[in-house]
């Protein structure tokens, strides 16, 4: 019965279609490994025995036909708890669902739960959480990254053959990386974010997390489009091909210095697994050559400014009017939006609001907003200028492994810097993918964790990325799965 | 120094690197958050040094550079204005903490 369990999501529905494989009996087993986990991953689960399982009678020749997925409960979903892993939201039941869930559930997949993220999507660990982190099935006493650490800790855990979460400047690639399975962050305005909380709206994209990257591709084409509901959205042109490519003849791949060798932080570990894989991607023919960004070191820089400043400005609707929760007690109108925001938002969450207000303070402006904004041009010049010589940029994804629970608690900008490879292409908009590379040992030693190899491309050009992506999968043969006993 | 803009009021001076209770309470007023003394001691501590990182940005040279607020290039487009049914009343306030008389009922501006 287990085996199912190692299935991907495009292996089952094949087989769902043909009539290999019951899609009740497929459910059935991912909702008792749900029922049964113990990483804290779940925020929400779809009810074993049947209920609002909407996708069952769903026909079997939808492209994720009886597929379960896993959703970060930072969508909205009609009549289901959403929370943001807020408290302030806590008990809220939309209204509606969101476009990118809706379209899952249209193409065939069933809602399996809702997954535990960092608050808003406000962290690199999941220890931000208003409902205590999730753990890393490698090893259970580290973090499984954030803020889409539910769905990564899930989908590498057996406990969903897949999954969706949120990018806004690494919340899918880097949880995916420290969990060893793939993680694709499209271009910003590939996904509508309709009914997606909104954290930094600038930078926020729908992403996917899944066991390899011909699931990616299927989840992404199901979910790409534009949507009248979000006049961001834009949609990939051509849409979104499955990926083939073998070989990697005639493809150039610029390595940024920036991000790689000079990246802070970066361990022993790591630089071996993405060195190794440099030699795979030229042993499948493809040119491997250092490149610049040179102002790719200040993007975390950037990012701390304008994202934290559009988070400032999303969250002022919480206010303990409309939904969530309300501080009670005698207190006028203001006192109470005061006392209400104070008690239901988090540590990380008051200080990233507190860091925006004060950027986007009268006198202060211009020297944090503006020229946060001016660094970002430089950076999408960097890329625009990179890929004038390269197909593809790779760097690893995560300067470290998979780190320790309450390891970078006590210092904001140690848990920051955990986003320094992954933040740049945020800034650009540009999709971006996380594949495992293999494991290494965190520096000082420990246990053998997942390393992920991060690929980018220009703006819409997926069906490229994929393919190159897949082609480099392959060549690396990951193969390891977490011994799930661990720590 | 590299602040290029300070703020002359009273209640929000800047001096590099730091960030005194009046001026974290200044922000968290109009953030609308009542800090406890535990988080605005904590705040004060904290802040400076992240904006420390965030000011390696004065590094660049930036005059003449355009600001990126967006990166997919967008233009207006105008639709048709078609009304069409909006959600029900009793539908949106059931997710509310204080629904009243079909409205959504909050406290005095001046209790």
């Amino acid at each position: 019965m287990t085996d199912v369990l190692e299935l991907t999501a495009a292996q089952a529905a094949r087989q769902i279609e043909a009539g290999e494989l019951g899609a009740d009996e497929y459910l059935d087993a991912y909702a008792e490994a749900a029922a049964g986990e113990e990483l804290n991953a779940y925020l929400w689960r779809e009810d074993p025995n049947g209920g609002r399982g909407g996708g069952r009678d769903r026909p079997a020749d939808a492209p994720l036909g009886g597929v379960p997925v896993a959703v970060k409960d930072l969508f909205c979903t009609e009549d289901v708890p959403t929370t943001a892993g807020s408290r302030i939201l806590e008990g809220y039941r939309p209204p509606y669902t969101a476009t990118a869930v809706r379209k899952l559930t249209d193409a065939g997949a069933l809602v399996l739960g809702k997954t535990n993220l960092d608050e808003f999507g406000m962290g690199s660990s999941n220890e931000n959480s208003g409902y205590g982190p999730v753990l890393n099935p490698w090893d259970r006493r580290r973090v499984p990254g954030g803020s889409s650490g539910g769905s990564a800790a899930a989908v590498a855990a057996r406990l969903a053959p897949c999954a969706i979460g949120t990018d806004t400047g690494g919340s899918v690639r880097q949880p995916a990386s420290l969990c060893g399975i793939v993680g694709l962050k499209p271009t910003y305005g590939a996904i509508s974010r309709q009914g997606m909380i909104a954290f930094a709206s600038s930078l926020d994209q729908c992403g996917t997390l899944t066991r390899d990257v011909a699931d990616a591709a299927l989840l992404l084409r199901a979910m790409e489009g534009r949507d009248r509901c979000d006049s961001t959205s834009v949609g990939i042109e051509g849409g979104v091909e499955l990926p083939s490519r073998e070989d990697l003849e005639g493809l150039r791949f610029g390595v940024p210095r920036e991000l790689s060798a000079d990246a802070e932080g970066l361990e022993a570990g790591v630089s071996a697994a993405f060195e190794r894989a440099l030699g795979l991607i030229r042993e499948l023919g493809g040119e491997v050559d250092e490149c610049e960004l040179p102002h790719a070191a200040h993007g975390l820089s950037a990012y701390y400014v304008l994202a934290p400043a559009e988070a400032s400005a999303n969250l002022a609707r919480y206010d303990g009017v409309r939904f969530g929760l309300r501080a009670d007690g005698d207190a006028d109108l203001l006192n109470m939006y005061e006392r209400t925001r104070d008690a239901g938002f988090g540590a990380e969450v008051k200080r990233r609001i507190m860091l925006g207000t004060y950027a986007l303070s009268s006198g202060y402006y211009e020297a944090y907003y503006g020229r946060a904004q001016r660094v970002r041009t430089r950076i999408v010049e960097d890329f625009a200028g990179a890929f004038g010589r390269f197909d593809y940029l790779v760097t690893p994804t995560s300067p470290t492994v998979a780190f320790e629970l309450g390891a970078r608690t006590d210092s904001p900008l140690a848990m920051y810097l955990s986003d320094y490879c992954t933040v740049p292409m945020s800034l650009a908009g540009i999709p971006t993918i996380s594949i495992p590379a293999g494991l290494a040992e965190p520096d000082g030693g420990g246990p053998e964790l997942p390393v992920g190899l991060q690929i980018a491309a220009p703006a819409f050009a997926e069906s490229r990325l994929l393919d190159a992506a897949h082609a480099i999968e392959g060549a690396i043969g990951f193969d390891a799965t977490p011994g799930l006993g661990g720590g | 120094m590299i602040l290029t803009a300070v703020c002359r009021s009273a209640r929000c001076t800047y001096d590099q690197g730091v960030i005194d209770r009046d001026q974290v309470l200044h922000v968290a007023r109009l953030a609308r958050l009542a800090l406890t003394d535990e988080e605005i001691e904590r705040m004060s501590g904290e802040l400076p040094a992240i904006l420390e990182h965030v000011e390696r940005m004065n590094e660049l040279d930036l005059d003449g550079v355009e600001p990126t607020s967006h990166v997919v290039a967008l233009e207006n487009v105008l639709r048709a204005d078609e009304p069409r049914p909006s959600w029900e009343r009793d539908r949106i306030l059931d997710g509310a903490p204080d629904p009243s008389g079909g409205a959504f009922r909050v406290p005095s501006p001046q209790a």
